[in-house]
């Protein structure tokens, strides 16, 4: 480390820790979902996109179909497209180095990323391998402690990991709701969500909200 | 759900959650720069995240359902008013929503 690259090594070191953390939330809904330790593990390892991971274990969770599950994560996969396209002309590497480069593109390593844009291409590219591998790695450890706990545990709701699951989604959607259009769009989907739920198979409603943003999203503004 | 119907949805959401990732590193940069994709995309996760909060902490298969979940909520709805961090969240909403489970 030279003093040059201290703050952002600082950068993602912090996030890293904090958000690998989140994988204790992640094993334990897993497990609370019916997935084996294995399987949960397997999850961060392959997927690697928190919020995707969530929404397939709560999809199944909630007594919906595999396509829902398969959907929903999909679906909330589709922001990291957009963080692909602007990292791509930034780390310029082809290869392996690519597959791996897509492989850790996640909020938290774009976002360090563009948040060392004042101190130069080169922070940039090493907030993002750097915060990249960092999640990767605590937020897989913190699955198997999740996942090991959970386990260990037994009936979900008598220790409240069934509530624990929503908790994690608002907390998720929380830094997300900026400005009060953006909490608008939740509240609306919110309330979508509630009214379809009684007519529509178990997981649609899920999926169908992404109905709200697209109505939304299409008009001008 | 069967176990090899949970193999196909970790492997498949594995699998489409990569290729997404990947086709952002290889697709020219031109490509998703319409602007109406853009909104759309941003409030995509907005939309999934607020329902599944509600199909999580509301429902029970497919119906409308009150329980010590919504009191695990509404905690975590406090604490993140209160800006606590995110693990902080969880563990309140989980330690109300036990409690209220077995006061029941």
């Amino acid at each position: 480390m030279t003093p040059l690259n201290r703050p952002t090594v600082r950068d993602a070191l912090s996030v890293s820790l904090t958000v690998g953390a989140y994988g204790v939330a992640f094993g334990a809904a897993s497990v609370a979902a019916g997935f084996s330790v294995l399987q949960s593990c397997l999850f961060s390892l392959l997927t690697f996109t928190g919020a995707s991971q969530f929404a397939a274990v709560g999809v199944v969770a909630s007594g919906g179909t595999a396509l829902s599950a398969v959907a929903a994560a999909t679906l909330l996969g589709t922001r990291n497209a957009l963080y692909g396209i602007q990292m791509a002309p930034l780390l310029r590497v082809r290869g392996a180095r690519r597959v791996a480069s897509a492989h850790l593109t996640i909020d938290e390593s774009t976002g360090v990323a563009l948040s060392q844009a004042p101190r130069g291409t080169d922070a940039m590219r090493l907030g993002f391998w750097l915060t990249g591998a960092g999640v990767f790695l605590f937020w897989n450890i913190f699955t198997l402690l999740g996942a090991l706990g959970a386990k260990a545990l037994g009936n979900p709701a008598a220790w409240g990991l069934d509530a624990a699951v929503p908790a994690a989604f608002l907390g998720l959607l929380w830094p997300r709701l900026e400005t009060t259009f953006l909490r608008m769009v939740a509240a609306a989907s919110m309330v979508f969500a509630l009214l379809v739920t009684p007519w529509l198979p178990a997981g649609l409603p899920i999926i169908t909200s992404t109905f709200v943003a697209l109505v939304i999203g299409w008009r001008e503004r | 759900m069967n176990p090899s119907t949970m193999w196909s949805v970790l492997i498949a959401t594995s699998v489409l959650c990569f290729a997404i990732k990947l086709m952002g590193h290889q697709v020219p940069q031109r490509w998703l720069a319409n602007p109406r994709l853009q909104r759309v995309n941003a409030l995509i996760p907005i939309s999934l995240l607020s329902a599944l909060v509600i199909a999580q902490g509301l429902v029970v298969k497919t119906h409308v359902v009150v329980d010590h979940r919504l009191a695990g909520l509404a905690v975590a709805l406090t604490a993140l008013l209160a800006r606590a961090p995110f693990p902080i969240v969880v563990i309140c909403a989980a330690a109300t929503s036990a409690l209220v489970y077995h006061l029941h």
